[in-house]
């Protein structure tokens, strides 16, 4: 269970998150919408620990523990896992030797075994066959020359192989045509289980044809406005935000 | 972010001040008495009961030496050396003549510095000691100069079946004085550089390489370097000549214990390749840096140059250099026979106060001739990095080609950056091409990594060997994990 209790944070001195309050029950998958400018990216960035996010306030604890006190990385081996809204590049370094690593960097702090390069290969190539994904993206440098797409599918296969306990997934969907839509709809549904939360955040209700959610927040000016069942979804895009804050 | 701040205040402590092979062995040394004068000269040729004419080469060297003056225009900064402060010759007592009789202290010695196992194995004459199919497929000759002596050399007679021969310089002296005689010096002469004179002078020991014709050598021919005894220049001197048609691919890694004072290292290394012949020179050098203030570190002063003589011949350099308090040069290809390549594949990095003034000449004389120059270099803390090359094509060298390119990455906000390339083109059809980027280690990078479990050391690691990625290929496999693993363990702490 994730939960968060009147979180506020800052970055470069602007206060962005003015108390937020929500809780994600273990099993549950819950969108998070609301207009530019709102706090969802800032809200991922905080719980997965980027420096330059400030937390002035609150508590953010995730199956009890203190996520907030930890290095960013403690917090992946936690189960914590954030698909960037623009996954990063790096040149020269594999993506097949950047999944294992980061794979092995995880199990080991679950006290899992790590795995070898022909273990891993075999997961991975399983892992993109569901997904549908060409082998050709393992021999490439970690998202160097990817489409926009691609960059997306490439986060989606990391989550696959990572199988994190909780997923935040930051408009993952900007930029994906719809069969790409559909291929990150796919990785996450796969993970949908008694052990696997997810936020999604979204500008748009598109997603979450795909991805249905238990719950649906409104985030507006660093708060949550207005939560409620995936209808809700479907609510804002009829009469937009301005109206969910008002109601 | 108090929290940041402590991890890495954490791993700080934990790595700096403790150089991993930061140790001294105590076998007893045989010096020479402080200082420098032509008796030295002619106690270090004595001792090694050099014949008649090497001791007139070593004392031409020396008054050369005398009338010169250390260069000034590399970019490093150090007080000034004083040369009578300093012992010039130095060997363990014992002289083992065969393996048996090595002493048990440096194999101890080679166990700490890592020394793989298998060539361990070598040195004690086990054969078949490798563990995976590769390298039972490419074992490893060791040459190992411990100090200024050679004290062990394995697979001599494996490779003696090929006619190789693979040995101390100072018994090749002995052995085969018609070779030395008709190579030493040159490629790099005795008066041809300040340190290149001093080496001249008192180098004490080294390896010598000879492939004869049409021989590819079966084994990576590979020396470990170390510098051991206090206060103690260490001259090593390396001749390797690949005849018509031959092979070869040389290994020389280094690494040296702690200690408080500087050290000089001016090493001599010279590579004739005749035609058609091919050497690859690999280097991996990990010498102490000195202390997180600056204090201590080797001062790597070296001479390497190759002479492609003839046709169609080449010559590989690959360096990486990640130790050193100051690091002091330039791999060089002087390509004579037509149609022959010179290569230089360089990974320098300067942390802390360390400075790196680097880089490579290409002197095309042939024609036809080509040259590819691919450097970088990562400067993190106080570090300085250099790059400095030289492009020549001499109105001779009709068609040639040089590429280079020159890439700096930046940790922190403390440390330089520098290139300095110099082309000197005197032939119309000769084509020069040359790029070069600057770059950061992004927050985003770190936090990509970071987000997916990465530590921020793997991380710096991990982005930083992607970024050599195009030289650490040119390695030998074997080397180049080795290389990997120091890249990592050299900017520990550098990122916070």
């Amino acid at each position: 269970m994730l939960r968060i209790q009147g979180l506020t944070a800052e970055v470069d001195g602007k206060q962005i998150l003015k108390g937020i309050d929500l809780e994600v029950p273990t099993g549950e998958v819950h969108a998070i919408m609301g207009p530019n400018g709102s706090g969802k990216s800032t809200l991922s960035y905080v719980l997965a620990g980027r420096d330059g996010y400030v937390v002035t306030g609150g508590t953010a604890t995730f199956n009890g523990v203190d996520l907030l006190a930890l290095e960013p990385e403690a917090r992946a081996a936690a189960g914590v896992f954030l698909a960037f809204q623009y996954p990063v590049e790096l040149p020269g370094v594999g993506n097949a030797n950047f999944l294992r690593t980061a794979l092995n960097a995880v199990r080991r702090g679950r006290g899992e075994s790590e795995l070898d390069a022909m273990q891993f290969l075999k997961l991975a190539r399983a892992r993109m066959k569901e997904l549908n994904m060409p082998e050709d993206m393992l021999k490439r440098g970690v998202n160097v020359g990817f489409s926009g797409g691609e960059k997306k599918r490439n986060e989606v296969l990391q989550m696959a192989l990572l199988a994190p306990q909780l997923a935040i997934l930051d408009e993952t969907d900007s930029g994906l045509d719809i069969d790409a839509l559909k291929i990150a709809s796919d990785g996450v549904n796969a993970l949908r289980g008694p052990n696997f939360s997810a936020l999604v955040i979204t500008h748009y209700q598109r997603l979450l044809t795909y991805i249905v959610p238990d719950r649906v927040h409104v985030l507006m000016g660093g708060r949550i406005v207005r939560s409620g069942g995936k209808e809700l979804a479907l609510e804002l895009e009829a009469s937009g935000y301005g109206a969910a804050q008002a109601a | 972010m108090a929290a940041v701040t402590e991890t890495i205040e954490t791993v700080q402590a934990a790595t700096e001040g403790t150089y991993k092979w930061g140790f001294e062995t105590d076998i007893e040394m045989d010096f020479a008495p402080k200082g420098l004068n032509e008796g030295i000269v002619r106690f270090i040729s004595a001792k090694k009961n050099e014949p008649a004419w090497l001791l007139e080469w070593r004392l031409k060297a020396f008054a050369h030496w005398q009338t010169m003056t250390e260069p000034t225009w590399p970019s490093v900064h150090y007080p000034k050396i004083d040369f009578q402060d300093a012992f010039y010759y130095a060997a363990p007592k014992q002289g083992p003549k065969s393996l048996d009789e090595v002493d048990p202290e440096l194999l101890k010695t080679y166990a700490k510095l890592g020394i793989p196992l298998k060539e361990q194995a070598f040195l004690a004459g086990v054969e078949g000691a490798g563990e995976s199919a590769a390298d039972a497929r490419m074992p490893i000759a060791v040459d190992a100069v411990f100090d200024s002596v050679s004290v062990a050399t394995s697979y001599k007679e494996r490779l003696a079946k090929d006619g190789i021969i693979f040995c101390a310089i100072s018994e090749a002296v002995h052995t085969h004085p018609e070779l030395v005689q008709q190579y030493l010096g040159t490629v790099v002469p005795t008066g041809d550089n300040f340190y290149a004179a001093l080496n001249s002078a008192v180098f004490t020991d080294g390896s010598f390489v000879y492939i004869p014709k049409g021989v590819r050598c079966p084994m990576e021919l590979s020396t470990y370097f170390r510098i051991n005894a206090k206060s103690t220049g260490q001259f090593e001197r390396t001749l390797i000549i690949a005849d018509e048609g031959s092979t070869v691919s040389y290994l020389e890694g280094c690494t040296a214990p702690m200690r408080d004072e500087n050290q000089l290292h001016a090493a001599v290394v010279e590579l004739v390749a005749l035609d058609d012949a091919s050497i690859k020179y690999s280097t991996v050098q990990n010498w102490y840096p000195g202390d997180a203030e600056g204090k201590g570190g080797i001062y790597n002063f070296v001479t390497k140059r190759a002479q492609c003589r003839g046709k169609r011949s080449k010559v590989s350099w690959t360096q990486v250099e990640t130790g050193s308090a100051i690091t002091w040069k330039y791999p060089s290809c002087v390509l004579l026979g037509e149609d022959s390549v010179g290569e230089f594949y360089s990974v320098a990095i300067t942390n802390n106060y360390q400075q790196a003034d680097t880089g490579t000449k290409m002197i095309h004389v042939g024609a036809r001739t080509k040259s590819t120059i691919v450097s970088k270099g990562i400067s993190a803390g106080h570090g300085q990095n250099t790059y400095r090359g030289l492009v020549r094509v001499a109105p001779t060298a009709k068609g040639a080609r040089n590429f280079t390119q020159c890439d700096s990455l930046l940790i922190g906000d403390q440390c330089g950056a520098h290139t300095v390339p110099y082309i000197e083109n005197r032939c119309l059809t000769a084509k020069l091409e040359h790029e070069a980027t600057t770059s950061r280690i992004a927050e985003d990078q770190l936090f990509y990594c970071r987000q997916r479990g990465l530590t921020q050391e793997e991380a710096v690691g991990m982005i930083v060997n992607g970024f050599c990625r195009e030289v650490l290929k040119e390695l030998p496999m074997e080397f180049a994990v080795e290389a990997q693993k120091l890249l990592q363990i050299s900017l520990e702490g550098s990122v916070g």
